[in-house]
């Protein structure tokens, strides 16, 4: 029994050792990209919230949907309205981890590549993904990159017939965030 | 043995609830401090009409709109002139956003040769989140001048007499997702009447709503109604128009049957000259199409 206490100490002198390694931002870009025949359609999100925990690896990102900015008006009333329903689902997420955060030091700078894995949640809808990308260790921040692709089909976001040449079946995410220790 | 498992059991319980709350915890911190946003609520009516009248909405910042609006002749007037078909009143309109509050346009109409501009201000908009505003309510204000021939020439005509000014105050509001309605208190102003006995200040009140039927179709009503006594020596009656908002990327088509033969406030107002009743009735069809002229700063 006492062995259990001290594991269960041991784990809440752990967490709270883990505070003082967690990294976050607000401000962070996200980018989408959707490369069809007809149209090239782009926009940017500049609030997007991220937080990454350096000793466990956890690793998060919240998107305000309604902060995507497109060059026309029309086409964000239309990503808000009609396809990502905004209304009813605000948020885009992602809660998971960085698989091989064993392999990082953040007290030296260096660029690392990152495995990342968890749930990504869009429309409602949740499924696991696994996605590489980098984590950069500069002057006690860290930058976090990737870029990859993300199929409309998978998170149940239709494209009515008549405008199917006008947005691609996969969209290109470009995340792009930095990350300033939390004190 | 059996001590051992349920230790390790525990402990297994204990790591789990301390990675979930790890996560939750991060996302607390996410969300700590969050400056609550204003959320506008978007697309009340897709279009600046709802169906021939004005509606809440103007166009967006930057934005130019060009709308073709189109009416048939009269569905009664039977085979020989092909229910209307033979007929047509045409109005072509540009429409542009200045501001997210301010917007204006012109238009011509073939019916009377009428010119038509505006200003459109949205002078509050319906929102929650940290400004919570239940309605949106825009003022339009219209002058028209009608350029054909004079209607008497003997009497002695200035020009002001071929004008005439339209003044509306829209209460509009969404309810959820599918529903829209508004209210328009509508005043004209009529420099020259037909004749003594005619109003030159004309009162009417309009509603207007929006159902929305897919993503992409609505079915869309509105009735004008003109106070009586007002127009005496000309017929004019109430309008009412129902019809379908059709949006495929960047335009709109809308098609409906009106009573209206006019295109622009002043004339749906205070020229409609048959009812439904009697089957003066007009087929008619708006497209608009939208273009971005001024890019937003983040995209120049």
């Amino acid at each position: 029994m006492k062995k259990l206490i001290l594991i269960i100490l041991s784990l809440s002198a752990v967490a709270l050792a883990g505070h003082a390694q967690k990294f976050i931002t607000k401000t962070g870009h996200i980018k989408f990209y959707s490369d069809s025949p007809l149209e090239k359609i782009e926009a940017h999100n500049r609030q997007v919230k991220a937080g990454l925990d350096v000793a466990t690896g956890d690793f998060q990102f919240i998107v305000l949907l309604k902060s995507f900015e497109f060059v026309k008006a029309l086409m964000q009333e239309h990503f808000n309205e009609n396809y990502l329903e905004s209304d009813k689902f605000p948020n885009a997420t992602f809660i998971g981890k960085v698989s091989n955060i064993k392999d990082f030091n953040t007290g030296k700078d260096g660029l690392y590549d990152a495995t990342v894995e968890g749930k990504l949640t869009i429309h409602g809808i949740t499924r696991q993904v696994k996605e590489k990308g980098s984590l950069e260790v500069k002057e006690g921040k860290i930058t976090g990159k990737a870029k990859f692709n993300i199929l409309l089909s998978d998170y149940s976001i239709k494209i009515p017939g008549a405008v199917t040449n006008n947005i691609s079946k996969s969209i290109e995410i470009t995340v792009d965030v930095i990350l300033d220790i939390l004190n | 043995m059996k001590k051992r498992i349920h230790i390790a059991f525990i402990l297994f319980l204990a790591l789990f609830a301390f990675t979930a709350t790890a996560q939750d915890e991060m996302t607390a911190l996410l969300n700590k401090d969050a400056k609550p946003v204003i959320d506008y609520t978007s697309a009340t009516f897709k279009t600046t009409r709802v169906v021939i009248g004005e509606s809440s909405e103007n166009p967006p910042p930057g934005n130019l709109i060009f709308v073709f609006s189109h009416h048939f002749g009269a569905i009664n007037t039977g085979y020989e002139n092909l229910y209307g078909l033979k007929q047509s009143q045409v109005r072509l309109g540009l429409e542009y956003g200045i501001t997210n509050w301010l917007g204006l346009g012109v238009g011509l109409n073939t019916l009377n040769n009428t010119w038509d501009g505006f200003l459109k201000v949205k002078a509050l908009r319906q929102s929650k989140g940290a400004r919570r505003m239940p309605i949106t309510l825009t003022i339009f204000g219209s002058t028209a001048i009608y350029t054909a021939k004079w209607q008497d020439p003997n009497r002695k005509n200035y020009f002001t007499s071929r004008m005439s000014y339209a003044t509306q105050v829209i209460i509009a509001r969404k309810f959820g997702e599918r529903f829209s309605l508004q209210i328009a208190p509508t005043y004209v102003h009529v420099n020259l009447v037909p004749s003594y006995n005619d109003h030159n200040n004309i009162f009417s009140l309009g509603g207007g709503a929006r159902f929305k039927v897919s993503q992409r179709v609505s079915i869309n009503a509105e009735y004008y109604y003109l106070f009586p006594k007002q127009i005496v020596s000309t017929p004019a009656y109430s309008t009412f128009s129902a019809g379908v908002d059709i949006e495929t990327g960047g335009h709109v088509f809308q098609i409906f049957l009106t009573n209206a033969m006019g295109e622009n406030m002043e004339s749906i107002i205070t020229q409609t000259t048959g009812t439904w009743w009697n089957g003066d009735i007009f087929l008619g069809f708006n497209i608009s199409r939208i273009f971005t002229v001024v890019k937003p700063k983040q995209f120049r």
